[in-house]
């Protein structure tokens, strides 16, 4: 057993960290009150590599391991979530499916440039009414003379609208086999007429991330943008989702630190009855509670990351971590603002951001209760 | 072309130092190190002199510190350079700058050089002598302060960066350059150069191979001991002049000026 991350993780972990508070940090208020999608900064990610950290270099990925993903994310999020997720949902829903489904041909196509960082992408699987019950799509895509027609409604989809947007990767119904619905993964570029992307949602959270809902209507795409085999939707989107929550989880501890270090400083600082804040055993074992969460919570992230790199299996490990550091990041955001007080709820401190970040991360790739579902499957209840 | 840029590990400026009452030197054991931020300018301009000279231009990174310094040398070839040396043995421990100067002479004597570039100065000692001590071991101009380096035909020239503008110095290679920090904005490592760093070489240079003597280097070799050292106390409070009326409180100020013989 060995916990030291290589010289490569490590590097990873310094690089992102310097990036983070020398480019991104500074600005992460400003962007979160103007709900503002940081498109330089996004590109100067591409530019390092960041955007196509896991994926191998005959791809345009930097060949790094999934540990060293996770330790980016971690990095990134802790200095605005909103970017961490812009990352972690390019790279592991938007990227991911084409690296682990596509042809050599749609690899070259679409994730080498992804990889490079020079479009995103994004995976549109929930719609209105289909969110933790995803297989529930209503979204049809019919096999019309060569190409594939594709009708619906997608929401809540992270990247869809960027300017630096490629396009998107939709689960559709292609078809009934069985008495159930056929479900297959269609790719639609971003430029397909039909196809259109509403206003970004106004958030409580992530406000700095691009979130919105899609509108396919007789969008029409090349018989050859399936992506895998059809019919193999369901499936693949489980996959995806199972290496997502390593990156979620990332976000999540990310942010956990975020709110640990905002608040180890100010109970430092605050001084009350004559003395710092940090004095008072109830604030200390808040910090105490706190620093240990984050502790397990990165250890169980980092190992669901480590497992897949071992190609072991890894979907229990990624969603107990995932399921657990959601809660953390909630609890750790509750302790920081509770540690500054009134100040916490102003919108100056960062803390109160964290506050309001934390939620989605209990809520997004899977809820907590349906982690509690995967988990409870898993351990054969 | 062969380009070395000379760096240093330091501690890291954000963390808190202490000094050991015993050898007087810094505790680097408990705080975290960092490549010398000045350092990274000129390592920057190495990348940027090899990519505008072309040809077989090459960019290698020298540096005295312990094993662990090996963390600051994967930094800067993750930003480009080709290749890195590393002089580390227990022994040159307390080296001063005399000290340092001589093994970093020696080293770039043994890996060969047209230029040296460095930084002006290094964050934790602030003696901004070591590179006009290489120069000077080795023979070679030395164009110190510079806010802009260019090259042509095996002759350099800089802006010297003073006080009031600049003054433009120019030598024939080999020569020796610090860099001020104006000069340029270092770029970040890139995920794909932290990758290649691996196969990158990190050479490590022992005394023997590149002709050190024992004598000249660390405690043994250094012209300065420290015999004491003492932390400087927290600066006084200011004083503080709160008037509702702004022309008094000049007053009041320029009086405080004038007992105080600041103006
Ligand atoms: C900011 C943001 C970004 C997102 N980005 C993307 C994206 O890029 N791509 C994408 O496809 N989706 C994305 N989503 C969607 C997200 O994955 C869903 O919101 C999530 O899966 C929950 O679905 P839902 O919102 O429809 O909630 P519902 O499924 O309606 O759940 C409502 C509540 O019921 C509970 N519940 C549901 N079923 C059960 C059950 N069987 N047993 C017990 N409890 C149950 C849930 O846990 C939850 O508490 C994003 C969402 C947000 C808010």
């Amino acid at each position: 057993m060995d916990f030291d991350l290589t010289t490569e993780q490590q590097d990873v972990a310094n690089l992102c960290r310097e990036f983070a508070e020398g480019e991104i940090a500074p600005h992460a208020q400003e962007w979160d009150a103007k709900a503002e999608f940081p498109l330089a900064t996004v590109r100067k990610m591409g530019e390092l590599g960041l955007l196509g950290l896991p994926f191998p270099e005959k791809y345009g990925g930097a060949g790094a391991d999934t540990v060293s993903y996770a330790l980016a994310v971690m990095e990134i999020g802790r200095a605005d979530a909103s970017v961490g997720i812009t990352m972690a949902a390019h790279v592991s829903l938007g990227s991911q499916p084409f690296f682990s489904f596509g042809s050599e041909e749609q690899k070259q196509k679409f994730l080498v440039p992804l990889a490079r960082g020079e479009r995103l992408w994004a995976f549109g699987l929930t719609e209105p009414q289909a969110g933790s019950d995803a297989g529930a799509t209503k979204t049809t895509a019919q096999l019309r003379d060569g190409r594939w027609v594709v009708n619906g409604t997608k929401c809540f989809i992270t990247n869809a609208g960027t300017q630096m947007t490629g396009g998107v990767t939709i689960t559709a119904v292609t078809g009934a086999g069985n008495g159930r619905a056929e479900i297959s993964n269609v790719i639609v570029s971003q430029d397909t007429p039909g196809y259109t992307q509403a206003p970004p949602y106004k958030k409580m959270g992530w406000r700095a991330s691009d979130t919105r809902e899609l509108h396919f209507d007789n969008a029409e795409v090349p018989a050859e943008n399936l992506l895998g085999e059809r019919g193999r939707g369901f499936k693949q989107f489980l996959d995806i989702l199972d290496g997502g929550r390593i990156s979620v989880g990332a976000l999540s501890v990310g942010l956990a630190q975020a709110c640990y270090d905002a608040a180890s400083k100010y109970a430092r600082e605050r001084f009350q009855f004559g003395q710092a804040i940090a004095k008072f055993q109830a604030v200390q074992f808040q910090l105490v509670d706190m620093a240990v969460e984050v502790e397990l919570a990165r250890n169980a992230v980092l190992k669901a990351a480590w497992l897949k790199d071992q190609g072991r299996d890894f979907a229990t490990a990624a969603a107990m971590a995932k399921l657990f550091s959601g809660e953390v990041s909630r609890r750790c955001a509750n302790a920081a603002v509770q540690i500054h007080g009134g100040y916490g709820f102003m919108d100056e401190y960062a803390v109160s951001r964290y506050w309001r970040d934390c939620k989605i991360n209990e809520i997004g790739e899977g809820t907590n209760e349906v982690q509690r579902m995967v988990i409870a499957r898993q351990l054969g209840l | 072309m062969k380009i070395v840029v000379t760096v240093k590990q330091v501690p890291d400026t954000n963390a808190e130092k202490a000094l050991d009452p015993k050898t007087k030197r810094l505790n680097r054991s408990s705080i975290e190190n960092v490549l010398n931020p000045f350092d990274e300018y000129a390592i920057e301009e190495g990348l940027r002199l090899r990519e505008s000279v072309g040809g077989d231009t090459t960019v290698t990174i020298l540096t005295m510190a312990p094993a662990s310094g090996t963390e600051v040398v994967r930094k800067a070839l993750g930003m480009g350079a080709d290749s890195a040396a590393l002089i580390s043995d227990e022994s040159v421990g307390g080296s001063d700058t005399m000290a340092t100067s001589y093994l970093l002479a020696q080293a770039l004597r043994h890996i060969g050089f047209d230029l040296v570039l460095s930084g002006t100065q290094s964050t934790d000692a602030i003696n901004s002598v070591v590179p006009a001590a290489v120069a000077e071991r080795l023979g070679i101009p030395c164009l110190t302060f510079a806010k802009k380096v260019t090259l042509s035909d095996g002759r350099i020239e800089i802006q010297r960066e003073t006080e009031s503008g600049f003054w433009r110095v120019a030598a024939r290679l080999p020569a020796m350059v610090s860099v001020t920090k104006g000069i340029n904005e270092p770029r970040y490592p890139t995920l794909k150069g932290i990758m290649g760093a691996k196969k990158k070489e990190i050479k490590t240079l022992s005394l023997a191979e590149i002709g050190a003597e024992p004598a000249r280097i660390g405690d043994a070799g250094s012209k300065t001991q420290v015999d004491s050292f003492a932390t400087v106390g927290a600066r006084a409070k200011g004083t503080v002049i709160t008037v509702s009326d702004p022309k008094e409180g000049a007053r009041q100020v320029l009086d405080f000026l004038i007992a105080k013989k600041a103006i």
